[in-house]
């Protein structure tokens, strides 16, 4: 008894050092993570002159809306943002369907043959035909510079679909399906009226992470797109502030470049905010849905 | 009388079901166009590609484009770069997201912890471009905030970080850890959430520290998981992250930044567009990553461990 109470005490103390030490790397992670996102927001609420000359190191210094007004006002942009807006969406709603559809009859245990079948979608996550046979495929399709390019390759996500298939076969259990079956509910009807109810929560899910992938991808959109008009978002954030192709040239006058040049990262600021914001306001409603998405993923399926 | 019963089983089976088969209809079509479709068009690989005569009508070449490749005098360098920067990636980046989710599952004050994860969880969604424009502005020698710091505490100005090849892939795996460090923990708070307590309140009793059971429950209870990321991860080894390794490339810095991905997207649609070669290089990447990936499930699998199938 006495030993016990000792050894409580001795472990106290080595619990406190260990907690002391965990909150200490808790909080240097949260500033290295948060620190680059204010400064990028504060920054964009700066004047040029106050960012260029390092004085914004926080909190926003000369509060002015100029780069807001730069990026709003800029019609490449804002056509860049309602394309992005289309394509989210109708991919999004593309995903969720496929995911659906696809994992809702793999997850049925009467589906003959649903090994190989699994398989055929399975083996598509490890491998691939390649860049360049995909290129090819994408123009014998004659889906080249259209709409449909950035929301059909992709359509289906096999990631998704298997957390999807595990959520259902864990969730709704095979004997609803055998009393509904008994009572003269067929497959389809058994879909909409049971499976498709009681999925709200991996149709979020889905929802989500397909959303985050449309709004963030670049890459589709670079070479199967040819027309500018229809480049989203991130391309052209990609041009001004990566490839940095700024059309400076018709200013001779130095003094007046270097105060456009300081615009120009208050700019670059604004435009990080106006196409992250959307994104990173939304996500802490929807976290649990996330962490949802990679706890079901982490099951086994 | 036989044949009859194999028509009724078979209808039992396959006919009764036909409406499960029609939700299958679609996938099944759109798996076949984009994704089997490009892996028989890879044949191209051994053909020498001719636009007017498509993939089928192209004259075979065998293993010329891939001989092609071997002798390119950059090929040791492509592939160095390749392998150098993703196993640079796996070892810095595999361990972190467990040790963080083992400090936060361990950690008593449960609020500052839930805010801790939200913020951690944030810059995973932060799509490259913006990532890498974010890196560029700020640490920019002349403007950047660590760049005008760097002058403040050295007196002189900060060298490019992105005209430097050696610093290329320290850019890369660092900026993927911000990115992923708190995501990746996700998966293992998952894990250690199934721990039964009455272990922790045994250990507690025969007079464990916090972090004795850390290091002697929580860490057992997530090694399955971290196995299988480690295979999924390993079988990845050669897919770096060409999307981002093509944002930070310039010419400054491709001696260390060209890899296997990206001289496959310069040669195949960048520059005249040499499809068969380009294939090639990409089915030599795809062949030895899926080689490994069965590699690496067999081994682990052999030593008792779990494997992916």
């Amino acid at each position: 008894m006495k030993q016990a109470v000792r050894n409580r005490i001795v472990n106290s103390k080595g619990d406190t050092v260990y907690y002391i030490i965990s909150g200490v790397i808790m909080s240097i992670l949260l500033v290295i993570a948060l620190y680059p996102m204010i400064f990028v927001l504060s920054a964009s609420f700066s004047s040029g002159d106050a960012v260029s000359s390092g004085r914004v190191v926080l909190w926003p210094v000369e509060l002015n809306l100029e780069g807001y007004k730069t990026v709003f006002r800029n019609g490449d942009i804002l056509r860049a943002y309602w394309n992005t807006l289309l394509y989210t969406s109708v991919g999004t709603v593309i995903n969720v369907a496929m995911a659906m559809i696809t994992a809702y009859p793999l997850s049925r245990r009467d589906l003959k043959g649903r090994g190989f079948l699994m398989l055929v979608f399975t083996f598509t996550m490890f491998f691939s035909g390649g860049m360049i046979p995909a290129y090819i495929n994408i123009n014998n399709l004659h889906l080249m510079n259209t709409f449909w390019v950035m929301v059909i390759p992709g359509a289906l996500s096999v990631y998704n679909m298997i957390i999807t298939r595990t959520f259902i076969q864990s969730s709704i259990p095979y004997e609803m399906y055998e009393a509904a079956s008994i009572d003269g509910c067929n497959d389809t009807r058994y879909f909409f009226s049971f499976v498709l109810p009681l999925s709200k929560a991996i149709i979020a899910v889905n929802a989500l992470f397909s959303a985050v992938n449309h709004w963030n991808a670049y890459f589709n959109a670079m070479i199967y797109l040819n027309d500018r008009e229809k480049l989203p978002l991130q391309n052209i954030m990609r041009e001004l502030l990566v490839l940095n192709e700024m059309n400076l040239s018709d200013l001779v006058d130095p003094e007046q470049a270097i105060l456009m040049l300081n615009s120009v990262a208050v700019l670059k600021y604004s435009l990080i905010v106006v196409a992250t914001a959307p994104i990173l306001c939304a996500y802490p409603f929807a976290q649990k849905y996330f962490v949802k998405g990679v706890m079901i993923g982490s099951i086994k399926g | 009388m036989k044949s009859q019963s194999a028509f009724v089983k078979f209808r039992k089976d396959y006919l009764s079901k036909w409406r499960l088969y029609l939700f299958l209809l679609v996938p099944i079509i759109y798996i076949i166009l984009f994704a089997y479709a490009p892996m028989v068009g890879a044949q191209i690989a051994f053909r020498d590609y001719d636009f007017t005569l498509g993939i089928w009508g192209s004259e075979w070449v065998g293993f010329e484009n891939f001989a092609k490749f071997f002798r390119y005098h950059d090929f040791g360098k492509i592939l160095w770069n390749t392998l150098s920067v993703s196993l640079y990636s796996l070892i810095a980046s595999f361990p972190l997201p467990i040790i963080l989710a083992l400090i936060l599952h361990s950690f008593p004050g449960k609020r500052y912890t839930k805010v801790v994860q939200t913020v951690l969880y944030m810059p995973h969604f932060i799509s490259v471009v913006v990532m890498i424009g974010m890196i560029m502005q700020l640490f920019n020698p002349l403007s950047g905030v660590f760049g005008l710091a760097y002058q403040a505490v050295t007196g002189s100005i900060m060298p490019d970080i992105f005209a430097n090849p050696g610093a290329f892939s320290h850019i890369y795996v660092w900026s993927g850890i911000w990115q992923g460090l708190g995501w990746g923990s996700i998966i293992y708070m998952a894990a250690l959430s199934g721990v039964d307590m009455e272990l922790h309140e045994s250990a507690q009793i025969d007079g464990a520290s916090r972090f004795q059971r850390v290091l002697h429950i929580d860490l057992p209870a997530i090694l399955p998981t971290a196995s299988i990321m480690l295979i999924m991860n390993a079988g990845g080894i050669m897919n770096i992250g060409f999307e981002k390794v093509l944002l930070l490339q310039n010419d400054l810095n491709r001696s260390r930044s060209e890899v296997i991905s990206t001289y496959v997207y310069k040669v195949g649609l960048m520059s005249g567009g040499d499809f068969s070669y380009a294939t090639a290089v990409g089915l030599f990447n795809s062949v030895i990553n899926f080689a490994l990936l069965i590699i690496v499930n067999y081994v682990t699998k052999r030593l008792g461990e779990t494997s992916l199938w």
